[in-house]
């Protein structure tokens, strides 16, 4: 039982340019500027203590986990296993036996689809997500519908600014929904939905909840019992973390239920040559040797994290976003995606007559990543009517100097391309 | 702007993005090739008009980035009157062009303003891509093709 569950909220006075020199990579020169890195929200970058967290275990303590007896199996076991009990203190899981490793937020729900999913899903059984949701909180489903004859739902999306349109909630929210998956942020608007009033109102139902929290993790105070949803999920690398690494959690009474989801070692308490039988979750799901190296990386990630104060990381990155926000609204010919007010950490826009993909080369050539694209959100793109487009993403390393510099390359690609 | 970007925006380039050439549905056409790039969701669709072995006229429809745009615009205007075989022998020069910055200058022509697009490897997509369609359309293919065989 994990009792350390407070989340320190003061606001203390926070060094972020001291932070900032924590990242070794952020340091160079890319085509002869000085490199500022505005995709994080696709992937962040690594503090040394993460990096070196990685080296010293290849360095010292490599070995595989769980079966063996020597000391460098003991001690890479403990490790690992003191990782667990760490993203368990971090998310507030009531047991380390909750967390469930996995590659990344789109094999979390990969598995909930397949194992929670072929037990709990028949024909004529509603699947409800909203248009706001990643390819990988789409397609898991699809494949599930097609498996089983259930039908998906969507809570649809108000336009522009990008808000779930909740007026439709009681008509779609019904008893036949099976499960309700959405995601907490989302990676091209940047709305922040209200996961905990959701939940409640399909706990009532009996409607099973997972959250998709790849871009909440790490940037916000994240607590399980207080969003009240059955399942979770987010990736390390999006968080100073490791990449090939990420979490699953879930309710030990709804994953102790769940059938297995690869089979092979580390999985079985006894295998005879027509029978087996499982351990628990969450060695249940975890076949095969796991990412090592990647878990107690995530375990450094996540201490460094809290560190700083998730609330203090937020802070930082909602007044970038809302100065970056406010500059590009002055500019003329941009059109802007997502809410004006509490969005999170990224700004999505478009510039008349001038593709996203145009404004990513250009902007690169300036030392300046940002992502251009339909951010694995084709269906969204869809329905707003437009094919893609560019997005600033902040973490706590980045500062409003490089706002002020992003926005000075925006202005130059809008005069170079006579928009 | 730096040297790479002047090179890979010249202002012929630039100038067929604005105002692309041939950009419309052909009447009359017999012939139809779709380009798509999942990546970036650009979608062309390449018109011709055949008679034997002979392009007589194509003109293009659809939306993308100002490279493939212009690249586009510019293959109309290069392949209008080529054969079949002529088509597909320049496919290859502006595909080994674009991938190696390599010029063969008798062959190109004015579309060697796309040699620089080689120094960018995440858009020799964008600029490829109508001419996946327009060999897909001489050779009588239906239906689109991406461009996703195309290593970065």
């Amino acid at each position: 039982m994990i009792t350390d569950t407070t989340i320190p909220t003061q606001s203390k006075k926070i060094d972020w340019a001291k932070l900032r020199a924590d990242f070794p990579i952020l340091d160079q020169k890319v085509h002869g500027h000085p490199l500022v890195y505005l995709d994080n929200a696709a992937s962040s970058q690594k503090p040394r203590a993460v990096i070196d967290c990685v080296s010293n275990y290849y360095e010292r303590d490599n070995a595989n986990v769980h079966r063996g007896i020597h000391e460098l199996s003991n001690r890479a076991t403990t490790a690992f296993e003191a990782s667990r009990q760490r993203v368990a203190t971090f998310i507030n899981a009531k047991t380390p036996d909750e967390i469930i490793f996995t590659r990344g937020t789109t094999e979390g729900i990969n598995l909930v689809a397949q194992s929670w999913g072929s037990k709990n899903i028949k024909a004529g059984d509603k699947i409800l997500l909203t248009e706001m949701e990643h390819h990988s909180n789409i397609v898991p489903w699809q494949l599930l519908a097609e498996r089983t004859g259930a039908k998906l739902v969507y809570i649809p999306v108000t336009g522009d600014e990008g808000l779930l349109d909740l007026s439709k909630l009681d008509q779609l929210l019904t008893p036949e929904v099976k499960i309700f998956a959405l995601t907490h942020i989302s990676n091209s608007l940047g709305t922040v939905n209200p996961v905990a009033e959701l939940c409640e109102r399909a706990r009532k139902l009996g409607v099973t909840t997972l959250v998709d929290a790849a871009q909440s993790a790490g940037h916000l105070p994240l607590d399980v019992q207080k969003i009240g949803c059955d399942f979770l999920v987010f990736s390390g690398h999006k968080i100073c973390g490791p990449t090939g690494i990420g979490v699953l959690w879930g309710r030990q009474e709804v994953l102790d239920a769940m059938p297995p989801y690869h089979g092979g070692g580390e999985m079985i308490l006894t295998v005879d040559f027509f029978k087996t039988t499982y351990k628990k979750a969450p060695h249940r799901f975890e076949a095969g040797t796991p990412d090592i190296s990647g878990v107690i990386g995530l375990h450094a990630a996540l201490d460094y994290l809290d560190a700083i104060g998730r609330d203090n990381i937020f802070k930082h990155d909602q007044e970038l976003a809302s100065y970056a926000y406010d500059q590009l609204a002055q500019l003329q010919g941009v059109r802007l995606f997502g809410p004006k007010i509490g969005r999170a950490g990224l700004v999505s826009f478009l510039l008349d007559d001038v593709h996203a993909h145009d404004v990513v080369t250009v902007a690169d050539q300036r030392g300046v990543a940002l992502r251009g694209g339909h951010h694995c959100n084709q269906p969204l793109m869809k329905k707003l009517g437009i094919a893609s487009t560019a997005r600033a993403s902040f973490y706590f390393y980045n500062t409003r100097a490089e706002v002020d510099r992003f926005i000075e390359v925006i202005r130059e690609i809008q005069k170079f391309f006579g928009a | 702007m730096s040297d790479d970007l002047d090179e890979l925006y010249q202002q012929v380039i630039l100038d067929h993005c604005k105002t692309p050439r041939n950009f419309r549905v052909l009447e009359g056409a017999n012939r139809k090739g779709e380009g798509y790039n999942p990546l970036c969701g650009d979608n062309y669709t390449v018109f011709m008009k055949m008679d034997g072995d002979v392009v007589k006229d194509i003109t293009f429809q659809g939306s993308g980035c100002c490279i493939s745009k212009a690249s586009a615009s510019l293959l109309t205007d290069s392949v209008k009157g080529k054969s079949k075989s002529e088509v597909k022998e320049l496919f290859k020069k502006v595909h080994d062009m674009m991938t190696t910055g390599h010029v063969d200058d008798e062959g190109v022509g004015k579309l060697a303003v796309f040699a620089g697009v080689h120094k960018f490897p995440a858009r020799v997509k964008c600029a490829i891509l109508s001419w996946h369609a327009a060999v897909a359309a001489v050779d009588g293919q239906d239906g689109p093709v991406s461009t996703e065989n195309e290593s970065n």
